[in-house]
């Protein structure tokens, strides 16, 4: 049945989404008016329009929900990005793994902080507002989904769409027009993970921030309000700066942790579309406080907010037209909107530049030059160098876009993106890094505004001498040789030496001013950390044998990985590994389960446990058990033991995915200076289609105690004896089972196989034994009683092996400290400065500056 | 002259080496024919070359050869100017790569073999990119 009011509901919610945000907006517009009568007119009326905008955007969000929670299959994006296995998380965040849905994530951003503007700003709320409303216009049109009749112009792509209208030429609904399929496409495997759950919205909460400072910034010019607004702009700059880059990174953490992408960062466009308006972002709040503490950089903060705000604009084009096609990895595929993208980031850009350019000459300016002993100077060099970083990387990545644009003009666009993406921008990035660590070190000692050469030259001997004696040390013990690694290490030490000698000033006096210096601290510690994991790291699987692994790969992956036999230990400097064998994932149960104790069933979610499992003496099920378990996570247990004998196991992981190939996921050992992180880079029988592959079987006619030879092994018949308990075996008191020892001399030690000749209810039965070491299985076929022989069928196969790299990573963990570090610092300026403004809205003087 | 005239002069200089230093390191994309020429003229940097896989007279893909551990695959590309061209991939066959309508091959030539050091694929728009399978 398909369940067309929920589709039809949610489309309608989209529409009344739109008009009411354009109508939220242009009343919003009369409602600021100066004239108090006609605003007070207005502003019920604005307000009300806004609130039936918030109420549509949740109940879009709320009837796309239901349609993926209900299993309606009917629908496209349902079918598109769900399936009934889902668990409830990522039922969640299967609502924004397509275009329509991340739209609908911002749109849904967007609109609760609409409703904090309303709630916190007395003056400011009719201005701000519109813009606001000017936006969501724009951002709902994205997922409007209406064609305009005569001109045949499609507006935004909806998600309701049902199955039927976009498979329309499909043979299955030319056939029955309600046909709807049992089960989804399912979310992607890759994305099932609990970062799926938390990365996007923190990446957009941080997309939907940078329009509060924006459209603080626009209604100021408007309102010829020029200086008024950085006050209630400034926590939200801080609020938008720590969203957006605790999204950056957390994107970071889980390609490194996760998927395996080689790193934290690659420099792909759609990585950079995100950083280039952080950058800004950061440079934009610099200005300001430098504004709020000596009345200069007004108009940098000016073209610095609007700059941010475009940039995420031009970033969502980028990423979301298809002009990135074949220069990025993970861009959307194009929908359709490029026009409608265009036309929402011209618009934006036109209007905020003209307001900008006509306001221009009535912007207060500074008279005086600054000062080299001025804080501010040095704020102004430090949010420049940023400004820079964001250059240089922009500039790259619009390659496409340039292409583009001569391609329009009839020109032919030839310019690719550089060919290595990461040598090519880390190189140059390096170098503004240093001088960003020099400016935040610096800058902090101007806390008393006035300081002279001699006070500086007090300040600062101490974080000198301190500064030089850590980097010598780290550059020792480091071996660190590089001239520009070693300019890095020294400006991020001094970074976060002289940031740390005005923090423990700053904790004795006031910690609230605190939040520069930590968050300071933090971005030092990030550079230091990031120099040594990319710059040091080291593949420690380095493979001696002399033999290749492959014969037509390259010479690389032949020296760079090792192969590990099943149960075979191997050394790798400085450890032993022994590979274990496969393991699943069961819903229920803690660690890993045998993969040969669990045997598949019809539906290959569920398996059935072949022995009781027992994890640390609590019994989680018993033998016959049905259990679930994730059949596309393939983990591989490889036990190590260290150079000090300390044991543990890592469980690098394969995930079958036959829709976009198979995906290898690290598996991390944490140390505290670093990480050994190791993952796949073959594994032989994953697909299903991929059986194993026996051998014809070979007969063996041999006596008690002869010797013979298996795959070259030299193989003893050791003894044959009947079985006393065959109850144990599951036969019946009547039956009769004979056992046969057979000892094979392997290269690493002796085996036993013990392989069955049963005679169940006067059947013959065999049970063969498996060797899964060698690769070899037994079956005892034949007694001879008259000749006192056995017989014996053997099958050989490949053992079962992996092929592993393992890349030693320094210092990882100071980025991630860092990380947190810069946070905490972030989170403490947001509590100063919101603090700052609420006591001043409360005294009534929210208009000054 | 002022500090900020200097300071601004420095920047400039600064933004201008940038675009310098991107337009010295961008590649380029070119076909089979000028590839192999820029290698043959000692041209050692990697280029794009745009294509398609080749196909059959029913549109299906033909001249894809997985290596026998299904680690690296060769397949026929034709490119913008219809010339046929063996490129070699160290990688296993992308997902979706036999679906792609465009393929962008970064690499160089070695002999006669376009060697890919990357595969950027270009798939349909996402309204024909699957089918659906009954079940």
């Amino acid at each position: 049945m398909v369940h067309s009011f929920v589709g039809n509901l949610g489309h309608l919610m989209i529409i009344i989404a739109f008009v009411s945000s354009a109508s939220a907006a242009i009343s919003y517009f009369l409602s600021s008016s100066d004239n108090p009568l006609k605003a007070g007119q207005w502003q019920l009326f604005a307000r009300t329009s806004y609130f039936i905008h918030a109420a549509a955007v949740f109940a879009t969000v709320f009837c796309l929900f239901h349609i993926i929670t209900n299993y309606y299959y009917e629908y496209h994006y349902a079918w598109k990005v769900s399936d009934r296995n889902l668990s409830n998380i990522y039922k969640i965040s299967s609502l924004w793994q397509d275009q329509e849905g991340s739209f609908l994530l911002w749109i849904f951003w967007n609109v609760v902080l609409g409703l904090v503007i309303i709630f916190t700003n007395r003056y400011w709320e009719a201005p701000v507002m519109t813009i606001f409303a000017l936006v969501q216009a724009f951002l709902t049109s994205m997922i409007l989904g209406v064609v305009i009749p005569g001109i045949n112009l499609k507006i935004g792509s909806d998600p309701f769409i049902l199955l039927r209208d976009v498979f329309h030429n499909d043979e299955i609904f030319r056939l029955n027009p309600n046909f709807v399929p049992a089960d989804g496409t399912g979310l992607n495997p890759l994305l099932q993970n609990y970062w799926m759950a938390i990365h996007p919205p923190t990446l957009f909460l941080g997309f939907s921030t940078t329009l509060v400072p924006f459209a603080f910034c626009l209604a100021g010019l408007w309102k010829k309000r020029y200086t008024e607004w950085i006050r209630p702009a400034l926590p939200w700059s801080l609020v938008s700066a720590l969203a957006l880059g605790t999204g950056i990174l957390m994107g970071g953490y889980w390609a490194y942790e996760t998927l395996n992408f080689g790193g934290f960062w690659n420099w792909d466009p759609v990585e950079n579309a995100s950083f280039v308006p952080w950058l800004t972002l950061v440079a934009s709040y610099h200005t300001m406080i430098s504004y709020r503490n000596s009345s200069t950089a007004l108009k940098a903060s000016v073209i610095l907010i609007v700059a941010t705000f475009i940039l995420i604009l031009y970033s969502t084009f980028l990423t979301r037209s298809g002009v990135l096609g074949d220069a990025s990895v993970h861009s959307f595929t194009d929908l359709g909107l490029s026009g409608q993208l265009l036309i929402y980031l011209l618009t934006f850009l036109v209007l905020s530049v003209s307001l900008v350019i006509f306001r221009w000459k009535d912007l207060p300016k500074s008279a005086k030059e600054v000062s080299t002993y001025s804080r501010e100077f040095w704020i102004f060099m430090g949010a420049t160098t940023l400004c820079l970083m964001a250059f240089q990387v922009i500039v790259a990545t619009s390659i496409p876009v340039f292409n583009e644009i001569i391609e329009f003009f009839g020109g032919i666009g030839n310019i690719a993106i550089p060919s290595d993406q990461v040598a090519f921008y880390s190189s140059k990035q390096l170098w503004f890094a240093i001088f960003l660590a020099l400016f935040s070190g610096t800058g902090q000692f101007f806390w008393w505004k006035k300081i002279d050469k001699e006070k500086l030259k007090a300040a600062l001997t101490y974080p000198f001498i301190i500064t030089l004696i850590l980097t010598g040390i780290v550059i020792i013990f480091g071996k660190v040789k590089e001239f520009s690694y070693i300019l890095l290490l020294t400006a991020s030490i001094y970074s976060v030496v002289a940031n740390s000698s005005i923090l423990i000033k700053l904790v004795k006096n006031n910690i609230n001013l605190a939040g520069g210096a930590i968050a300071h601290i933090g971005i030092a510690l990030m550079l230091i950390g990031i120099l040594f994991s990319t710059g040091y790291s080291k593949v420690v699987s380095l493979n001696k044998s002399g033999f290749k692994i492959f014969a037509d790969v390259e010479e690389e992956f032949n020296l760079e990985n090792i192969v590990l036999f099943l149960n075979q230990s191997y050394r790798m400097e400085p450890y032993d590994l022994t590979y274990k064998g496969r393991r699943l994932d069961v819903k229920g149960i803690p660690g890993y389960v045998d993969y040969n104790n669990l045997a598949p069933t019809e539906d290959r979610t569920r398996a059935i446990a072949l022995e009781d499992i027992n994890i640390n003496g609590k019994a989680y099920a018993k033998k016959g058990d049905t259990v679930k378990i994730h059949p596309e996570n393939v983990y591989f247990q490889v036990d190590y033991i260290d150079e000090k004998g300390r044991n543990f196991s890592l469980y690098p992981r394969i995930q079958i995915n036959e829709n976009m190939g198979n995906v290898a996921s690290p598996d991390i050992k944490k140390y505290f200076a670093k990480d050994l992180y190791t993952h796949l880079n073959y594994a032989p029988y994953l697909n299903p289609e991929e059986e194993i592959e026996w051998s014809d079987p070979e007969s063996h006619t041999v006596k008690l105690g002869e010797r013979f030879f298996i795959n070259d092994f030299v193989t003893i018949l050791d003894k044959v004896e009947r079985v006393e308990d065959v109850v144990a075996l599951g036969l019946n008191e009547s039956d009769l089972a004979v056992r046969a020892s057979i000892s094979i001399f392997g290269n690493d030690g002796t085996y036993t196989v013990e392989p069955l000749y049963v005679i169940r209810d006067r059947m013959l039965g065999r049970i063969p034994e498996t060797l899964q070491e060698l690769g070899i299985q037994i079956v005892f076929t034949k007694i001879h009683p008259s000749t006192n022989e056995f017989t014996f069928e053997v099958r050989t196969t490949q053992r079962d092996f992996i092929v592993l790299k393992a890349i030693q990573k320094p210092g990882i963990n100071v980025l991630w400290t860092g990380t947190l570090v810069m946070m905490l610092g972030f989170i403490i300026a947001i509590r100063r400065r919101y603090l700052e403004f609420i006591t001043m809205r409360n005294k009534g003087t929210e208009l000054r500056s | 002259m002022k500090k900020s005239h200097i300071f601004l002069l420095v920047v400039i200089a600064i933004a201008v080496s940038v675009v310098i230093s991107t337009a010295g390191d961008a590649s380029s994309y070119v076909n089979f024919k000028t590839a192999k020429e820029m290698k043959q003229n000692g041209d050692d940097n990697m280029v794009h070359v745009v294509g398609e896989l080749k196909k059959d007279g029913q549109g299906k893909v033909v001249g894809i050869k997985p290596s026998n551990d299904r680690l690296s695959f060769s397949f026929i590309m034709v490119d913008d100017s219809q010339q046929e061209q063996l490129v070699f991939y160290k990688e296993p066959v992308p997902a979706d790569f036999t679906k792609s309508e465009k393929v962008v091959v970064i690499g160089n030539y070695y002999n006669e073999t376009f060697v890919a050091d990357k595969i950027l694929l270009k798939c349909p728009s996402k309204y024909e990119e699957t089918e659906i399978k009954p079940l």
